[in-house]
């Protein structure tokens, strides 16, 4: 197997391995410790937010630095964070879940992840080369075409190289689900995190063509003299503002639906039920998808839409609460009467319930698009949405990465260290958001640098940031818990938590053709199915035969590679034209790689049945 | 079509004639697009007021890409149900999309 063989020459072979891989368990790695790296970054800009708010006319950082924090803060955070994150999670889990043995288009996984990974750092190299973006993460135009500086360039080509790696995701993940689910899976018998996967691939594939179209208009604004969103010149300042959130609230329910999806096996796993109305969760998820691509406009109360288009869009967003209550009940339904276990994973989720639904209580608040009025723009919106997203998908992260870790790497995360992480974390989140709800009541505005002494909000301001610290204390000891658990914890069986769907089936880590045989799928989770009925694993749906798999392959490292110097060349060609050779090179080597690609033929290999029956006997696919 | 019962004579009988109706129908479908586009270009030669004519080019364009879609796509057989869910999806969407832009940015 090819892990072994890596482990077995050293280093250098491993590097190239993670560079080369195709493998989609192997680009789920990938995707957690960038998506975790980033998300470190991201938290130190946040702690940095926290501290200059600490005090009433702080100096602790300068405006401007401060606007890039902010603006860094949540690009980050929503781009770069959040989202590698759940592709780790879709990259580990999704292909499992359905019985397949990898995506249905590896090479374009792989090419997803470095375009991913290479935007991430262009937007990050911004802070060594003369000022990070700093226009907000939403990015209005007009502030951010004179934005001076390159900061905000950075921000669109950055954006534009990782928001194509997500798009060529998302469309991965639609045609696997479609196309490459194991005999017997019907779509209602898909694991409800597979189906949320396959909800948010959707939306993806919808939301991210608005974000480049605007992308590119801001780019052309920006490098090459156009005016699309120059008022003076004819443009059009609000079109920015509406193809950035048609984009933007697709995409937030594009963070929060995988997790939900987690949310619902993880209940049902440690419950010992079949999820409560599993018909009920599809149709509010596919609902929750539909309904998102409606509501855009309400980022946009005050904009001057008008009353009607107001209410329109009020009432759209307030509906969105009724598919959502419909999970609230059958997660709480899938509990009650439950044999229910209390592990870290448990612990998060649980937690999720009521931090998510004071962030959905808020939602309405601010659906009401007069009352919006009043709220806009000020710490209530940014308690509003640290709810939902920390409450949902960072908590979610935590307890689907206590779930699946054994499945990613055959040891379970320590269950004492992940109880001390959540008690900070989730005291620590709820200290820091929680007041803002009442600081935003009181007037004090979003992304200013200070606020003034005398004026009540000294307090509410110190107890944010302390909350603040013990969130970071809680992130600390969650990484203290990998490292212990890589280091001491024993490996375990393929099936820890006694689980319901197929990954529980095969060992942990899986093997990398997943499973030896494909599995024949009788029922909604699949493989209780089988050991209500007294058998140990899945019946297979195939005889022991010769395995197709694809091969590594450097070039989606060389694509990417070739447009993150090009990114470089477009950035800086508006200062001098010399600049345009890297935008030739770089084309160069992206368009050399995709011909190659093209041009030879890359077959794959097989695996054979003498292979497999040697694995076996060494205890794999039991 | 996967009746045990069926004779493979029975089996290639069926086959032809579905085969048959389904030639029949592209034939049919392609002379009509080809009959659209010729009026089409007529109506545009013939200098027809544009209140009557935008729409109706409109009309003719989107039966014709049904057509397109139905017949020589093959979305009207069996199977192609996530493939017109992802297309309408997309649809929804976009035409989401251009009724805000004209009706709320360029009213």
């Amino acid at each position: 197997m090819s892990t072994a063989l890596a482990q077995n020459r050293g280093l250098g072979a491993m590097i190239w391995d993670y560079l080369t891989t195709v493998d989609h368990k192997k680009i789920a790695h990938l995707y957690l410790v960038a998506g975790g790296f980033f998300f470190l970054i991201g938290g130190l800009e946040a702690m940095l937010i926290r501290i200059q708010l600490m005090k009433p006319d702080n100096d602790f950082i300068s405006a401007g630095l401060y606007n890039e924090m902010i603006t860094m803060h949540g690009t980050t955070m929503i781009f770069l964070a959040a989202m590698p994150l759940i592709f780790a999670l879709m990259n580990a889990v999704v292909p499992l879940q359905i019985g397949a043995r990898d995506v249905a288009f590896p090479f374009l996984n792989s090419l997803g992840f470095w375009l991913f990974l290479f935007g991430g750092v262009i937007l990050n190299v911004s802070w060594f080369t003369g000022g990070a973006p700093d226009a907000g993460w939403t990015n209005y135009a007009p502030l951010s075409t004179v934005s001076p500086g390159h900061g905000v360039d950075y921000y669109v080509m950055g954006l534009q190289i990782s928001g194509a790696g997500t798009l060529i995701g998302g469309i991965n993940f639609l045609v696997t689900i479609v196309n490459m689910r194991a005999p017997g899976m019907t779509y209602m018998r898909m694991p409800l995190f597979t189906w949320a996967v396959f909800v948010t691939s959707a939306l993806i594939l919808f939301a991210f063509p608005a974000l480049t179209v605007g992308l590119f208009l801001m780019m052309f604004d920006r490098m090459f003299g156009s005016v699309f969103f120059d008022t003076a010149a004819g443009g059009n300042a609000i079109i920015w503002e509406h193809l950035f959130w048609i984009f933007g609230h697709p995409e937030v329910y594009i963070l929060i639906l995988p997790l939900f999806g987690a949310f619902s096996d993880i209940f049902s796993t440690f419950s010992k039920k079949r999820l409560f109305g599993y018909s009920a969760m599809v149709f509010a998820t596919v609902l929750i998808g539909f309904l998102g691509f409606m509501v855009w406009a309400h980022h946009m109360f005050t904009v001057g839409m008008g009353p009607i288009a107001n209410s329109i869009f009020a009432v759209a967003t307030m509906a969105i609460a009724v598919p959502t209550g419909i999970k609230i009940f059958n997660w709480m339904f899938t509990m009650w009467g439950g044999n229910i276990k209390m592990t870290a994973a448990m612990l998060w989720s649980v937690a999720f319930i009521p931090s998510f639904t004071i962030g959905g209580m808020t939602g309405v608040m601010l659906a009401a698009a007069a009352a919006d009025y009043q709220y806009h723009d000020t710490y209530f919106v940014v308690g509003h949405f640290h709810y939902v997203i920390v409450g949902g998908v960072v908590f979610g992260l935590f307890a689907a990465l206590h779930y699946w870790w054994p499945k990613m790497f055959g040891k379970v995360l320590n269950e004492k260290l992940g109880k001390l992480a959540f008690w900070p974390f989730f005291i620590g989140f709820h200290l820091t958001f929680f007041i803002q709800h009442f600081l935003g009541l009181m007037g004090m505005p979003r992304r200013y640098w200070v606020f003034l002494e005398g004026q009540g909000l000294e307090a509410g301001n110190l107890i944010s940031t302390i909350g603040a610290f013990l969130m970071a204390i809680g992130t600390v000891i969650f990484l203290v818990n990998v490292v212990y658990t890589s280091v001491k914890a024993k490996k375990v069986s393929g099936d820890p938590w006694d689980g319901r769907t197929l990954e529980w089936s095969i060992p942990s880590p899986p093997p990398h053709y997943n499973f030896t045989q494909t599995p024949l799928v009788r029922g909604l989770d699949p493989l209780w199915v089988e050991k209500s009925e007294g058998k140990k694993g899945m019946t297979p749906a195939e005889p022991l035969g010769d395995i197709h798999m694809p091969n590594a392959s450097i070039l989606p490292f060389l694509i990417s590679l070739g447009l993150f110097i090009a990114g470089f060349g477009f950035i800086y060609q508006v200062d001098n034209k010399a600049w345009l050779i890297l935008v030739f090179l770089g084309m160069g080597l992206t368009l050399g790689s995709m011909l190659t690609r093209s041009l030879k033929d890359d077959l794959g290999h097989h695996i054979h049945k003498e292979e497999l029956e040697k694995d076996l006997e060494k205890g794999a696919g039991e | 079509m996967n009746n045990q019962s069926q004779t493979p004579q029975q089996k290639a009988e069926f086959e032809r004639k579905q085969h048959k109706e389904e030639m029949k129908q592209q034939v049919i479908s392609f002379a009509l697009m080809i009959l659209f586009t010729f009026i089409a270009f007529g109506m545009v030669l013939l200098d027809i007021g544009s209140v009557f004519l935008v729409p109706t080019l409109l009309l003719l364009a989107v039966v014709q890409v049904l057509f397109q879609l139905y017949y020589f796509m093959h979305m009207k057989n069996k199977g192609h149900d996530m493939v017109a869910v992802m297309m309408y999806g997309g649809l929804a969407v976009a035409i989401l999309t251009i009724i805000t832009f004209t009706t709320i940015i360029w009213w």
